[in-house]
């Protein structure tokens, strides 16, 4: 079983998913697709560990796993305290900083 | 490398599927499409741990969260379509063509050798062969992600939490404002009218006739008619007269049917 075609959907799973961080308003989509982005990764890392042979890469997914999972705990927590406070989950409403 | 052919087309749809629904509900499912098939993806690459806890963690945790999220702040929060900067989608596009380009291209110019494969790794079990190197060699990092996960609970209940900034109403507040309102603006004080008197329909979402034949407004809930999928009352007994006549055939052996209650609401209509 090769492994650049699996390298090649994850290349391609990565690039949708940075172009809808690019392009999305909604703050939740957009958090949508950083996990698009981070499983992308993840399976590059299997395909390698495959490919090598051991299972370090697995370990790896593994942690990515676990960090996305923190990671989604609190950035939603932020999204849902934005939303609180300004009634919107739009990306270009909180620019508060920016003036 | 037949489930790998079956299953890619499926994911760049859903994928591609994510950059282009209107509604966040939509895209999650979308997202939950691609999750579970790259779980199928890493059984069929000889990790069958990962293929438990892609599916225990993030179809299951993590896109429950997003959806619980997305009822919190409101389903129909779909995007504006407004650019904030000019031209943003349109570059945004061309350059993650670009990267793409760029990654499948360089993916597929390395040379990346012949695939060892897992059989060697797993033959005393893949759970075995992960837990002995995640206990030993990365046991440092294993354990610097359980502060991790402790500190992202307490990071998102402190997040969440918020402080009462008003005392609590009480019922007996609550009575006092509304004798208040009646005193005031002279507010009906008694329960909002039921919706639905027609015999033929008493659900939520048909609101009651008043004596002139005209729809109470008050009630049917004001979500129901913010989301505009209250029904017109009087279009409902329009087909009345046709129940009533088909009733009427066997009105002897059934008397009180409910559509004789409902023809003199028709009546009042006309």
């Amino acid at each position: 079983m090769d492994a650049t075609p699996f390298l090649a959907l994850s290349a391609i799973l990565f690039t949708i998913g940075s172009v809808g961080v690019l392009t999305r308003r909604n703050a939740i989509v957009v958090f949508m697709c950083v996990e698009l982005m981070l499983n992308a990764s993840n399976l590059a890392l299997v395909t390698f560990s495959r490919v090598h042979g051991n299972l370090e890469g697995q370990v790896a997914a593994f942690f990515v796993m676990v960090v996305a999972a923190a990671e989604v705990v609190v950035g939603l927590a932020i999204i849902m305290t934005i939303f609180r406070t300004r009634r919107s989950a739009s990306v270009d409403d909180a620019s508060l900083l920016k003036y | 490398m037949f489930a790998f052919w079956v299953l890619a087309p499926v994911m760049v749809l859903a994928a591609l599927g994510i950059l282009v629904v209107r509604k966040a509900v939509h895209a999650a499912l979308l997202l939950a499409v691609v999750m579970v098939s790259l779980a199928i993806l890493y059984a069929v690459q000889d990790a069958p741990f990962l293929f438990a806890v892609q599916i225990i963690v993030y179809t299951g945790a993590i896109l429950m969260l997003f959806l619980f999220v997305l009822m919190l702040v409101g389903v129909d929060a779909a995007d504006s379509v407004v650019e904030t900067i000019r031209a943003q989608r349109l570059m945004a596009t061309v350059v993650g063509l670009a990267l793409g380009l760029l990654l499948v291209v360089g993916v597929s110019q390395v040379t990346i050798g012949t695939v060892v494969g897992l059989e060697a790794q797993n033959r005393s079990g893949n759970i075995e062969g992960l837990a002995a190197l995640l206990f030993s060699k990365y046991i440092l990092a294993f354990e610097a992600t359980s502060a991790l996960l402790i500190t992202a609970a307490i990071g998102a209940m402190v997040l969440a939490h918020r402080e009462r900034l008003t005392p609590k109403v009480t019922q007996a507040d609550l009575v006092a404002q509304r004798m208040r309102d009646y005193a005031d603006h002279g507010k009906h004080l008694g329960p909002l009218p039921s919706p639905g008197v027609y015999a033929r329909h008493n659900a939520v979402d048909t609101p009651a006739l008043l004596p002139d034949g005209t729809p109470a407004e008050t009630s049917v809930s004001r979500i129901l008619v913010a989301r505009g999928s209250v029904r017109s009352a009087p279009t409902l007994a329009d087909d009345v007269e046709v129940v009533t006549a088909q009733l009427s055939t066997d009105g002897e052996i059934r008397p009180g049917a409910p559509g004789e209650q409902a023809a003199p609401a028709e009546g009042e209509d006309a």
